[in-house]
């Protein structure tokens, strides 16, 4: 059968089981669209700028597990795309991108709407092509939609020039293929996992680390399972948000720079950390240094370059968590030596975690935390995704957001892409349309994206925007106060920050403004129950900051703030004030 | 300290830019890269040396296994490999000095490859030492130009290369 590269295309993605692509049209992609255009199997959001494209690909994937995918034009089309591959790349979120291309013929010659696309997203793509031959088209999609989902997963771009779209082929999906210098390893070393066991077994200290890397791989059953065998505390990351209960006796909630003082206490004082698919970044380990003095570590993670990375590892399994964990398991199950007594470590946790709870004022003024804590309560028993913006309401979304399912907590952890959250939530409403989908954002991260209210509008996305508008650019703003002696340069966003209430309108959407505490449950509520998009514009208190804190360069256990009844930080002095005379709302454990 | 990588990598475009963009943006030295087609045209050898300690040449090894279009690399032992490097070295040479030049080139089995009136053009291989003592010699006559390939490389004999798998 004769078809075009462009339809031929659009073939391959239908037998990759592609059901939606998020894109934009432009010039060099004209025969791709003409090609969609009486497609019945694949479904087109026309996002309204390329980064949105790109991050509801993104958020389309960590939402569903499967391979998100956009599509945009040549030139600024695919340089707009770079952030959302850079974003995708950091978070190892499987995406396949696809951009047009100038003809061949012109290709080097600066021509109109040229870009080195292919050249430019080397270092934020797990790996890209240039098509520049139509026949190879077919094998080179069989081979993207393998590398982004496969191993550690990543963004994956397809470059095609406009002649290769328009030439003709004859169409056959290859069965077989391979990709001779790509082997990434899913079981682990059996000698290592004994050697683990072992060291679990015996520990009195032990915690386990939890990240993305579950996510991936599935592996939230066997984490819990472990975890619940072996008795051991769990604390999550950022991208690990919601492998592991929040609710559950043993999770420590989130680690690092704003991370629970008991998580950070834990790791601190542990003589085992257990670490499954993270890579000890910056946010996580604070000093590296000085981190986890005492523990020994066991990583396991899929992508041996992470191990031993940063933090020098005394038992590496390069693995897949999946199948690592169960041999794990196993091996744990196997050992008859009893399991050390570990009953001093709960009771220091315990102690820690009722000194030191995740908590805020309840003065009156609307608290961005209570906000989140009000969502959490009031989304649980449903299925619910939160996507975040990024800054200080990322950080309350998680600290306060309890997430008891995976693909529940989605953020852009890696890149810190501000605007992520209302295309992410565009993406995994797309992806999942039975869920409850909150994009908790910043005044200052919306701005990035309000444009793409217009997608939400036209696809009637019930997603729910809630604003924690401070009128601040919040984080920034914080480490101004804290750090650069309150000297708030070029943060504060209420000059010229839209009516957020007229902006919705403007789109069509339904948009309410809560400037009362009262009113915050029940606005909620009744967004929850409308199934229509909303967005609430919270007017929240404007200099709150995110607690506890890790100070930049410092040891994670040298936290700022977070004790309830004591300073907040020795550092801020209206703030012990207020402590004093309000009381304090405590989120639960 | 100095490792020479031999790098497989498939022969195809752009390759090279991956593989010198990774050591660019993780901060990895290279000293000289020198790359060429194998006996298997769609494979090419990269041979690349590097000042790195055992941590950060881990990371070089495994951050270049990443790169789809790698194959195998292996970290060749300076005494069960054989390495050669070419250069070529353009001399002034007035005429009446130009016997002792070429009595000098012809010490070092070097070879002449292009005569002026001016210049020699002498083409040597070997070793850095040994191409470093040429170059010294060479200089009180005035080197106009000078090019060298970088550092090539083979492990000896029937001695498997040794590898890390991927």
């Amino acid at each position: 059968m004769r078809i075009t590269g462009a339809e031929a295309l659009i073939k391959s993605l239908e037998m990759e089981g592609v059901d939606v692509i998020f894109g934009y049209p432009g010039g060099v992609v004209l025969p791709i669209y003409d090609a969609l255009f009486d497609n019945a199997t694949i479904r087109h959001i026309l996002v309204r700028h390329e980064q949105c494209a790109g991050h509801a690909a993104d958020g389309y994937a960590r939402a569903t597990g499967k391979v998100g995918v956009c599509l945009v034009t040549s030139g600024p089309g695919a340089t707009n795309l770079v952030t959302a591959l850079a974003n995708a790349w950091m978070d190892s979120i499987p995406m396949v991108a696809i951009t047009g291309q100038v003809a061949t013929h012109v290709l080097g010659t600066d021509a109109f709407q040229e870009a080195d696309i292919t050249g430019i997203t080397i270092p934020v793509t797990k790996h890209n092509y240039l098509v520049k031959d139509v026949n190879q088209l077919p094998v080179i999609v069989r081979q993207a939609f393998q590398l982004a989902g496969s191993g550690r997963p990543g963004p994956v771009l397809i470059d095609i020039p406009v002649d290769i779209s328009k030439a003709e082929i004859d169409f056959k999906y290859p069965k077989n293929f391979t990709i001779p210098g790509y082997k990434p390893t899913y079981k682990g070393h059996a000698k290592q996992i004994k050697e683990a066991a072992k060291l679990i077994v015996q520990a009195e200290k032990p915690v386990i680390y939890a990240g993305g890397g579950i996510v991936k791989a599935g592996a939230w059953d066997e984490l819990k399972e472990l975890a619940e065998l072996a008795q051991i505390p769990v604390t999550t990351t950022l991208m690990g948000k919601g492998v592991f209960p929040d609710d559950h006796p043993l999770s420590l909630r989130m680690l690092g720079m704003h991370g629970t003082r008991y998580a950070n206490y834990a790791i601190m004082d542990s003589d085992l950390i257990l670490a499954v698919g993270v890579r000890f970044d910056d946010r996580v380990t604070g000093k590296v240094s000085t981190f986890a003095p005492h523990a020994k570590i066991i990583h396991i993670d899929i992508d041996p370059a992470e191990i031993g990375k940063n933090v020098p590892v005394d038992i590496p399994i390069v693995g897949d968590s999946k199948v690592v964990l169960t041999d794990l398991i196993a091996a744990i199950k196997k050992l008859s030596t009893l399991h050390a007594d570990k009953m001093g470590w709960y009771e220091l946790i315990a102690t820690w975690k009722k000194k030191y709870p995740l908590h805020y004022h309840q003065d009156g003024v609307i608290r961005p935390e209570y906000v989140v804590d009000k969502i959490s309560e009031l989304s649980k028993g449903r299925e619910t995704i939160v996507t975040t913006g990024v800054g200080q309401n990322q950080m309350w979304a998680a600290q306060f957001y309890s997430a008891n399912k995976p693909r529940s907590f989605i953020s852009s952890g890696g890149l810190g892409t501000m605007g992520f959250g209302l295309p992410a939530a565009i993406g995994a409403q797309i992806g999942r349309p039975d869920a409850l989908v909150f994009d908790i954002d910043g005044d200052g991260s919306i701005q990035m994206v309000s444009q793409d209210l217009a997608t939400v509008a036209a696809n009637k996305l019930p997603i729910i925007i809630a604003i924690l508008n401070n009128g601040y650019l919040g984080m920034v703003r914080q480490w101004q106060e804290l750090f650069y002696n309150r000297r708030y340069s070029q943060v504060d966003l209420n000059v010229g920050t839209p009516n957020f209430v007229k902006l919705a309108d403007a789109y069509g959407i339904k948009g309410i403004q809560v400037t009362q505490v009262e009113d915050v449950e029940a606005v909620l509520g009744q967004s929850i129950e409308s199934r229509e998009p909303v967005l609430i514009d919270f007017a929240v208190a404007r200099e709150e900051n995110v607690f506890p804190m890790v100070a930049p360069g410092a040891s994670i256990d040298e936290m700022l703030g977070g004790i309830p009844g004591a300073s907040l930080s020795q550092m801020i002095d209206e703030e012990e004030e207020e402590n004093e005379s309000y009381p304090i709302g405590s989120c639960r454990e | 300290m100095n490792h020479i990588l031999s790098v497989l990598v498939e022969n195809k475009p752009g390759v090279l830019a991956r593989v010198s963009g990774l050591f660019s943006r993780r901060g990895f030295n290279i000293d000289s890269l020198a790359v060429g087609p194998t006996e298997d045209p769609e494979i090419s050898r990269m041979t690349i040396v590097v000042d790195a300690d055992d941590l950060k040449l881990e990371q070089i090894t495994k951050q270049l296994y990443k790169l789809v279009n790698v194959l195998k690399i292996s970290d060749l032992d300076p005494k069960d490999s054989v390495q050669r490097e070419l250069v070529l070295i353009k001399v002034n040479v007035p005429s009446n000095a130009r016997a002792e030049v070429v009595e000098t080139a012809n010490i070092f089995r070097a070879n002449i490859i292009d005569v002026s009136k001016s210049t020699l053009t002498i083409e040597i291989t070997g070793t850095a030492d040994k191409i470093q003592a040429l170059e010294d010699l060479l200089r009180p006559y005035g080197i106009k130009e000078l090019v060298r390939t970088g550092k090539i490389a083979l492990a000896r004999g029937k001695l498997a290369e040794v590898t890390n798998g991927k």
